[in-house]
């Protein structure tokens, strides 16, 4: 996967009316990629799927898509096409209308369009909606149709806007892998977006992280989720759990000794910390270990007690208060060996977690 | 309950007695009197008779009626062709700025519309504005006789009925979702093709409301007519108007009222069974 650089931002910026909605943005895309945007609600995911594709053009930085310089070039003329988010089918075309309507205004002869937007209907599995209207079809098939309508222009890049974010929970979940799929045979380079971390997880080769205008990570789904490199990469993708420290020793290379919350303990990190450096550690729910002890014994470590419990189908999501008042949360995996076990509330528990595990964070402020 | 039911009632009756007594009524009396004799020493003869439809097929009577066809037919042109661009720049703006611009567009248009026809003699007269500017500049030496003719009708019909255009197609253009011609910008569409294959099918019903509310009424317009036609530039509503007027044959008058209606209505009917015949089928279906 991804042996080229398909398109590279440079320096884009894009200001609208005095507001910086994107700020100096540079990266690139590789042939073949599924590349995915996450941000919050109006981070600028939209505007720069605009500027890629020419609707909006950036004040500052160029645009360089195959070895060319296209940040001066119409939108109608680039090799690029769109799924808007609100799909923006015509409403007074036919689905196959709607699909040819790329190849018509291109001038392409009208017998290949024909088997073009056949083909194109075959392959989202539309070809007996061909002569419905948009208003006729459900969201799923007029997503379809949309997907359709771009990719039968054989486009270099196809960009989606949080396509799938209309649609119920069942059905996006089977868009998700058929997307993935139409994406492996087509070999189109995708460039999606999403607010939906989830998604963005499942389906990316790699993920671009936004934050208000500006490049917050950007890495493979593992590099992302395993390490992030600031609170809100940690706490955009998934849960955390927080603890603040202080460094108190340097063991080895990456190996420290720390303090959290009154306790010692041993913390591993690629990060160059000095003694006395203050750090965040990060503890994804499911690799905290929870351990029943009894009441009355003075354990030492940390310890808690469990003060709400949540069944969740797949895992036992519980919530633990420590002694300090601190609330952690924590998400087990049923086993074969003890499908019904459960906690008691205000049952005390030892916290433990897999050593090596833990996101070690410079102290943000 | 009771007494919403009572105004409702009350609401309910009043606009239909006022449709009944001022709508109804007279176009039944109307399509009466066009079957009625006529009568030479007064309106008509209460007798029956199909002798008024006899004269609307009258070879002169159809000259005249083509001729108004003709100029209303080329006002409606003209109102499209400005009325068009004109609410498509009206939609650029932001909602406000295209508030205050459409009440000023609309604000000339609060003076009766006879009282414009007048002023529009002061500026196509012999010594109106047109000439005198045109004289002042040199670029004419002597004036030109605007007034009387039918490029006169067509201007007042123009003037007067601009309006009926611009409203309907403004609030067909106004509903045009941009997302639109974001997609087909990004499909490869050039401005001409997205106005041609999105902007105007998609404000289709504006533009044929407008060329309706422009064309009907401007068939029947004989004030404009009469102010700056002269004789041989009738309209529809001159002879109608004469009819009922002057020669006082009322059957005629009445028959060629409701010849005009037939016909309006059967223009109808034939687009709306166009459209229907249109919209079935896409180019690329299989
Ligand atoms: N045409 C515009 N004029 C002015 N401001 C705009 C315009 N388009 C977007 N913005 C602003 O730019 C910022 C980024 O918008 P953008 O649509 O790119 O966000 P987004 O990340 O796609 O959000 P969402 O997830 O809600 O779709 C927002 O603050 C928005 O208000
Ligand atoms: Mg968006």
């Amino acid at each position: 996967m991804g042996q080229g650089v398909l398109i590279s931002l440079e320096g884009i910026s894009k200001v609208y009316q005095d507001k910086v909605v994107v700020q100096d943005l540079s990266f690139t895309i590789h042939a073949g990629e599924f590349f995915t945007i996450l941000g919050p609600s109006g981070c600028g995911k939209s505007t720069i799927l605009k500027l890629i594709s020419g609707l909006e053009h950036p004040e500052e930085g160029r645009l360089i898509l195959d070895q060319e310089d296209i940040t001066h070039l119409a939108a109608e003329k680039r090799p690029i096409n769109t799924v808007f988010q609100s799909y923006a089918l015509f409403p007074h075309m036919t689905v196959a209308d709607n699909v040819a309507f790329g190849l018509k205004v291109k001038g392409v002869p009208k017998q290949e369009i024909k088997s073009r937007v056949l083909e194109a209907l075959d392959i989202v599995r539309l070809s007996h909606l061909a002569s419905r209207k948009p208003a006729e079809l459900s969201g799923g098939q007029q997503q379809r149709v949309a997907i359709a309508r771009a990719v039968v222009n054989r486009p270099k890049l196809l960009l989606l806007d949080e396509s799938l974010s209309a649609l119920d929970y069942k059905l996006r979940q089977e868009m998700q892998i058929e997307l993935k799929q139409l994406q492996r045979k087509l070999g189109i380079t995708f460039v999606y977006v999403t607010h939906d971390q989830e998604e963005a997880l499942s389906m990316s080769d790699r993920i671009l992280l936004m934050r208000e205008g500006q490049i917050q990570q950007i890495g493979s789904p593992r590099e992302i989720y395993e390490t992030p490199n600031s609170l809100f990469s940690a706490g955009f993708i998934g849960e955390m759990n927080q603890f603040d420290g202080v460094i108190l020793e340097r063991k080895q290379a990456r190996i420290y000794i720390a303090e959290l919350m009154g306790q010692q303990c041993q913390i591993e990190s690629t990060h160059d910390f000095a003694v006395g450096d203050q750090i965040h550690v990060l503890l994804r729910p499911e690799d905290l270990r929870l351990q029943e002890v009894p009441d009355t014994t003075k354990e030492t470590g940390f310890v808690g007690h469990i003060t709400e419990r949540n069944y969740k189908g797949k895992t036992l999501d519980s919530v633990i208060t420590l002694e300090n008042g601190n609330q952690l949360l924590a998400s087990e995996f049923f086993n074969e060996d003890d499908p019904d076990f459960d906690y008691a509330i205000d049952q005390k528990v030892s916290i433990d977690w897999v050593h090596g595990w833990e996101v070690v964070l410079p102290y943000e402020g | 309950m009771k007494v919403k039911g009572f105004f409702a009632v009350i609401a309910i009756a009043i606009v239909g007695s006022w449709l009944g007594l001022f709508i109804a009524v007279p176009n039944v009396l109307v399509l009466i009197t066009s079957f009625l004799e006529n009568d030479p020493q007064g309106f008509f003869h209460l007798q029956f008779s199909t002798a008024a439809y006899h004269q609307v097929f009258d070879p002169l009577f159809w000259r005249v009626f083509l001729h108004s066809f003709e100029m209303s037919f080329k006002a409606m042109i003209i109102c499209l062709t400005i009325a068009f661009p004109f609410s498509y720049w009206l939609c650029q703006f932001s909602s406000k700025v295209r508030g205050w611009l459409l009440f000023l567009t609309i604000v000339p248009f609060w003076t009766n519309s006879l009282v414009r026809a007048y002023a529009i003699k002061f500026i196509l007269g012999k010594k109106g504005l047109v000439n005198s500017t045109l004289l002042f500049i040199g670029v004419i030496d002597k004036p030109l006789k605007l007034l009387y003719s039918e490029f006169a009708v067509i201007f007042g019909l123009v003037y007067v009925l601009l309006p009926f255009m611009i409203l309907p197609l403004y609030a067909s253009l106004e509903k045009l979702d941009k997302n639109l011609l974001s997609a087909a910008r990004d499909l490869g569409a050039n401005g001409l093709q997205r106005m041609w294959y999105i902007v105007i099918p998609l404000s289709m019903p504006g533009i044929l409301a407008g060329c309706l509310a422009v064309f009907l009424p401007a068939m029947g317009m004989f004030y404009i007519s009469d102010l700056l036609g002269g004789a041989k530039n009738l309209l529809l509503g001159n002879l109608i108007k004469t009819e009922f007027l002057s020669t006082q044959n009322w059957p005629y008058g009445a028959a060629m009222s409701i010849s005009l209606i037939v016909l309006m209505a059967g223009m109808l009917f034939i687009y709306y069974k166009a459209a229907q015949h249109v919209q079935k089928r896409g180019e690329f279906d299989v």
